[in-house]
């Protein structure tokens, strides 16, 4: 593991902190999530490390059971889409003719209407839980990992050697997971990186919204909506949860960089 | 026929059919889905009695495809219908909010265009170096933050700790353009840099692609200066992908714009949106869903039809 | 000698790499290349890929492609040393003093403007004509160069005219605004063989017309020898040997020029049809979904076993076609494919793996050919494994057998494709399908990406192991060289037919039929005058007409 550039060092460190952090929240966090322990907006102190929030509850606290909720969702949200997208996208490109076309049609379809339009639109009548969230979520973002998944699926399958793989008799088992599988991984790996981001800001934005997480349940764009009337105080509680967002992302997008990179430049690898 | 003429046909009906196709994709997202809307209006402490006759009020005793064709020739001749909570036309209260929404994304998208066009121009020029490293960082760092955080960032710096702008973006009739345009400064600020960093990557390659291309080499050994080169070979061939790029990112500004005008408490669709979808307001919810996804297909739809029209290949057929 | 026109010294030219997995760093390209260039003549740069000559004919004009960089060194260009002159000055150099001619015109002209407008601008812009002098000395040009409809063809997008006639619009622009010296690039290489020669002799006559000077770019030594009044070896960036078209041809002194020379001369006995063939090809009519015509029409050829039967053609005269329909992967429409004996299945579905077995394919990509996540031993062993059951230590026995079969040896077993040069990636192709001990190999242009050397390689290989294994080879190809190398029988196709068919000496002996004589008269021989000959030949045919 030498050779790993500074910048997806300081990424895998941040995202390796955040998801530890994720694990052990009722371990570290030094109150409960929901306890209301002090004042509306407490500035920082050493009795609350970040202060507190619009009803006086630890903001240190909050943030980390939150970052847990988000990191579960985003991260439940993206092996949902991935499992979908990528098992229906290899399914299209290896059976081609109308399977290929009715799926590759709906898939157009549905990405025909912005992402987070649909989903108001769905959740507009359906009993926002984290399940259901997760659900309409994962199987929105499927889509866009079809359309990927499809591509390098198809761009591999018309290669000579899986054409010289299918003239020696092998097995759809073995074009599929010996040939053509490790050739799209690193492709596909870098993308589950780019999914679980927007897996993170998509729950945070529907939260921020009011269409996500419920309180008192609470997740970082929850946070940030239950303390945006501060703003305009001068009080930057809001801000924090969103900063939280934001160093998530671009650590795992540093990392999901680097992964795109040195897969590239792997022994063996195209081009 | 000619091809153009024929793809250009082409596409306006797809782009119907598509339409269509999603109008049908909406109103299934919230009629068959085991949601129930008299029992969320109601509430959970509603009689079984109160929800017959709400659901009778409603019409959802008929079955889903009549709903549907009433639903959709209705929305043709623009009555889309009341809203539930408050029993307005629905037409009424979408018309100002949309003028209203059209009015902030055209601004934002006035200053971001030109804005990224050049960035993109001075990332390609210095290809490799300081400039094009930074505004590859900023563009990184920009498709990881969240919209509502540019938002409150600005609105915390610039209008609470410095005064410079109103945190709250108030617009109404009584005001002058002046007055509007200092009211919605902000959100445009926050909307510029949401798509600018998307325009000006994308730009970046589709100049880069023509640049790189074996006929600007050839303009190069005629030679031609710097300017001709760019002038008369590569612009005649980027203007397709450049405009492809901007109409694909006046598409995703119109969804940012829900975000933005939540953060802003400004008075347009996506506000309009996302309250009656907290208040399970089904008819206004389809409505808006409507509109936002005509625009969408209809941005997209642009964006290949100037393609195909830029394309000497089809506009010069065999 | 009167003062040269182009005087080259010490040429040293660099560009920066991007080795994967490690930093960037500058390489030297060109190692110090001299020669001059007197008006009104001709210079060959000749050399296998990354010789630098392309690199070298871009340095007269001052321009370095892409990370490449001119590092040291003199050109002078009428009297001027070129690499100390002011960007002003090289822009007005380029264009009127020196022009240039690339290997893709389709790729070369603007997609967007017509041909004529492409053609006059640098004349116009560098003010050797005005506008409407411009146009008039283009037509003049186009008509020069045979273009069809010289008046009106400037019109015209270049995607409304053929391949052929793009390359003559592309000469017509490097000579418009009548320049001192033209680089031509590889200018017919993408063409088919018979398109070459009249591109080949517009080219040759307008430079002799307009005695403008040229440095002429190619790989194929026979070419340059009908064009060039002198030609210059290149080899990884080094000068071989530089001297007169006769003296490089006729008496070359190194080692490497002699080798280049005598490329594709290897002499195969032709062998005596069997009775019993090993693959029958019967009636084979074939088209792929979706187009309404036949790809092939009535195709039947026969192989026998042991021998080799090269089918020749240009593009899209269906020779890959018919690869795809004997292998299964295209279904013919009619017809029938008897192999050892028995009669194969129309789709790959219905074969056996024995039928499988027996029937491998080399493709001529070996790129792409092998999956770039295996290792050699792994692509060599898979068939060992998938067809005998052999496995562990046998199996490793049998990969070092195949790898010395092939010449490379053990110490490859552990290495990937991407490690592999051009000719080594295709060795390993070649033990792949010997793995699978099979009757017959479908070779489809297996030395077409390769350099003429590297080729040579290949083919004494391939002949080398008929004889040990026995194994029939179809050999498509669109280079008649190769087929007179290494062919027992040949197929002439056309347009889905097969045009002419029967044993070499037959195929390769008058009376030839109109398609056979066009083909093999255009194919260039390495020998001086060759181009005129050729060329006054077809005019008394046609006159005698």
């Amino acid at each position: 593991m030498k050779n790993i550039p500074i910048s997806a060092l300081i990424g895998l460190i941040l995202t390796a902190l955040y998801f530890l952090m994720a694990l052990l929240a009722p371990l570290i966090a030094p109150y409960g999530m929901a306890e209301v322990v002090g004042d509306v907006w407490e500035p920082s102190s050493s009795k609350f490390w970040l202060g507190t929030d619009n009803i006086g509850r630890d903001l240190l606290s909050r943030m980390i059971y939150g970052g847990r909720t988000t990191i579960f969702i985003a991260t439940a949200a993206t092996i949902l889409s991935f499992v979908t997208g990528s098992v229906l996208a290899f399914f299209a490109a290896v059976m081609g003719g109308w399977v290929d076309q009715v799926l590759s049609r709906f898939v157009d379809l549905i990405m025909s209407i912005p992402t987070l339009i649909f989903a108001l639109v769905v959740l507009s009548v359906m009993p926002v839980t984290i399940p259901i969230l997760i659900v309409v979520m994962g199987l929105l973002d499927s889509t866009r990992v079809y359309r990927l998944a499809r591509a390098v699926a198809v761009d591999i399958s018309v290669m000579d050697y899986v054409e010289a793989a299918r003239l020696r008799g092998e097995k759809i088992g073995w074009i599929i997971f010996r040939e053509i599988l490790p050739n799209a991984l690193s492709p596909l790996i870098a993308e589950m990186g780019l999914r679980f981001i927007f897996a993170v800001l998509f729950v945070s934005t529907l939260s921020f919204l009011g269409l996500g997480v419920q309180p008192p349940e609470a997740d970082w764009g929850g946070i940030v909506k239950e303390n945006k009337e501060g703003i305009v105080y001068g009080i930057p509680a809001a801000l924090l949860p969103a900063v939280a967002i934001a160093t998530l992302a671009i650590s795992v997008n540093l990392v999901a960089d680097w992964v795109l990179n040195r897969t590239t430049s792997l022994k063996g690898g195209r081009g | 026929m000619h091809p153009v003429v024929k793809l250009v046909a082409q596409r306006l009906v797809l782009s119907t059919l598509l339409l269509l196709a999603a109008s049908v994709l909406i109103f299934a997202g919230t009629t068959i889905l085991p949601g129930d809307v008299a029992q969320s209006i109601l509430g959970q402490s509603a009689t079984p009695e109160s929800l017959a006759n709400l659901r009778e009020e409603l019409g959802m005793n008929d079955p889903a495809v009549t709903r549907y064709f009433n639903w959709l020739f209705a929305a043709l001749q623009g009555d889309l219908g009341t809203a539930l909570t408050n029993g307005r036309d629905i037409a009424e209260s979408v018309g100002q909010r949309l003028s209203n929404t059209l009015f902030l994304a055209f601004w934002a998208a006035i200053i971001s265009v030109p804005l990224a066009i050049l960035l993109g121009l001075v990332a390609v020029r210095y290809k490799d170096r300081w400039p094009d490293k930074l505004i590859s960082a900023v563009t990184l760092a920009s498709i990881s933050i969240p919209e509502f955080l540019i938002g409150y960032l600005l609105m915390f710096f610039l209008a609470v700790q410095l005064g410079w702008f109103p945190s709250i973006a108030m617009i109404n009739d009584d005001m002058g353009l002046l007055q509007k345009l200092q009211s919605i400064a902000l959100p445009v600020m926050v909307l510029t840099l949401v798509v600018l960093a998307h325009m000006m990557r994308m730009t970046r390659a589709a100049i880069l692609n023509v640049m790189q291309s074996a006929y600007v080499e050839t303009a190069e050994l005629k030679g031609l200066s710097g300017f001709q080169v760019i002038y008369r070979h590569a612009f005649p061939n980027a203007i397709a992908p450049i405009v492809n790029v901007v109409m694909i990112n006046l598409a995703y500004l119109v969804v940012g714009v829900v975000v933005i005008e939540v953060v802003f408490v400004y008075p347009g669709m996506g506000q309009y949106l996302v309250d009656h979808v907290s208040k399970r307001d089904v008819p206004v919810v389809q409505a808006c869903g409507l509109i936002f996804a005509a625009v969408y297909i209809f941005l997209n739809m642009i964006a290949d039809i100037v393609s195909i029209l830029a394309n000497p290949r089809l506009r010069h057929p065999k | 000698m009167s003062d040269p026109l182009l005087k080259v010294r010490d040429l040293k030219i660099g560009a920066t790499v991007y080795p994967p997995g490690e930093k960037p760093h500058d390489i030297e390209i060109v190692h110090g290349v001299s020669f001059d260039l007197a008006p009104g003549k001709v210079l060959g740069l000749i050399g296998e890929s990354g010789a630098g000559k392309s690199t070298i004919g871009l340095a007269s004009m001052a321009y370095g492609r892409g990370g490449v960089k001119i590092t040291g060194g003199e050109v002078w260009v009428n009297g001027r040393d070129i690499l100390k002159s002011p960007l002003k000055d090289i822009r007005n150099l380029r264009g009127a003093e020196v022009t240039y001619v690339s290997q893709s015109a389709a790729a070369s002209f603007n997609p967007a403007k017509k041909i004529m407008d492409q053609v006059v601008e640098a004349a116009v812009e560098q003010k050797k004509f005005g506008r409407k002098e411009a146009e008039e000395r283009a037509r003049t040009l186009f008509s020069k160069l045979g273009l069809p409809d010289p008046n009106n063809i400037g019109e015209r997008y270049p995607h409304q005219v053929s391949g052929g006639q793009l390359q003559r619009c592309m000469t017509a622009l490097a000579l418009c605004p009548e320049p001192d010296l033209v680089v031509f690039d590889e200018p017919t290489t993408a063409l088919d063989v018979t398109t070459q020669i009249d591109v080949l002799m517009a080219i040759k006559e307008a430079i002799r017309d307009t005695g403008v000077a040229a440095l002429y770019i190619t790989h194929d030594l026979a070419v340059v020898a009908q064009v060039s009044d002198d030609i210059m070896v290149l080899r990884m960036g080094d000068m071989v040997e530089y001297g007169h078209t006769d003296q490089i041809i006729n008496h070359p002194k190194e080692d490497y020029t002699k080798a280049l020379v005598s490329v594709r001369s290897i002499e195969h006995e032709e062998k005596q049809p069997t009775p019993e063939p090993v693959l029958s090809v019967q009636n084979i009519t074939a088209r792929y979904k979706g187009l309404n015509f036949d790809v092939l029409k009535n195709v039947t050829v026969d192989l026998h076993p042991g021998q080799t039967l090269a089918v020749v053609g240009e593009s899209g005269s269906g020779k890959s076609t018919l690869a795809r329909v004997i292998t299964g992967l295209l279904p013919p429409s009619d017809g029938q494919i008897d192999f050892a004996g028995r009669t194969l299945s129309r789709d790959l579905a219905g074969r056996t793996r024995e039928d499988l077995r027996e029937l491998q394919m080399i493709y001529q990509m070996a790129d792409v050919a092998m999956n770039p996540r295996q290792t050699v031993g792994t692509i060599i062993g898979r068939p060992l494994e998938f067809y005998f059951n052999i496995r562990g230590s046998e199996k490793r026995k049998r990969i070092i057998e195949l790898l010395d079969e092939i010449e490379l040896g053990e110490k490859f077993i552990d290495r990937y494709p991407a490690e592999l040069s051009g000719g080594q990636k295709q060795r390993v192709c070649i033990a792949r399908s010997l793995a699978a001990k099979p009757k017959m190999i479908i070779c489809d242009e297996v030395t077409s990406a390769l350099d003429p050397l590297v080729a040579d390689g290949i083919l004494k290989l391939l002949l080398d192991l008929q004889k040990i294994e026995d194994v029939a080879y179809l050999f498509i190809t669109h280079d008649l060289a190769t087929v007179r190398a290494i062919s027992d029988s040949i197929a002439v196709m056309y347009q889905g037919k097969v045009q002419r068919y029967g044993s070499k000496s037959e195929v390769l002996s008058p009376p030839f039929d109109d398609y056979t004589d066009l083909l093999l008269s255009s194919v260039p021989e390495m020998k001086l005058g060759w181009l005129e000959e050729v060329v006054a030949h077809r005019k008394m045919e046609s006159a005698g007409n």
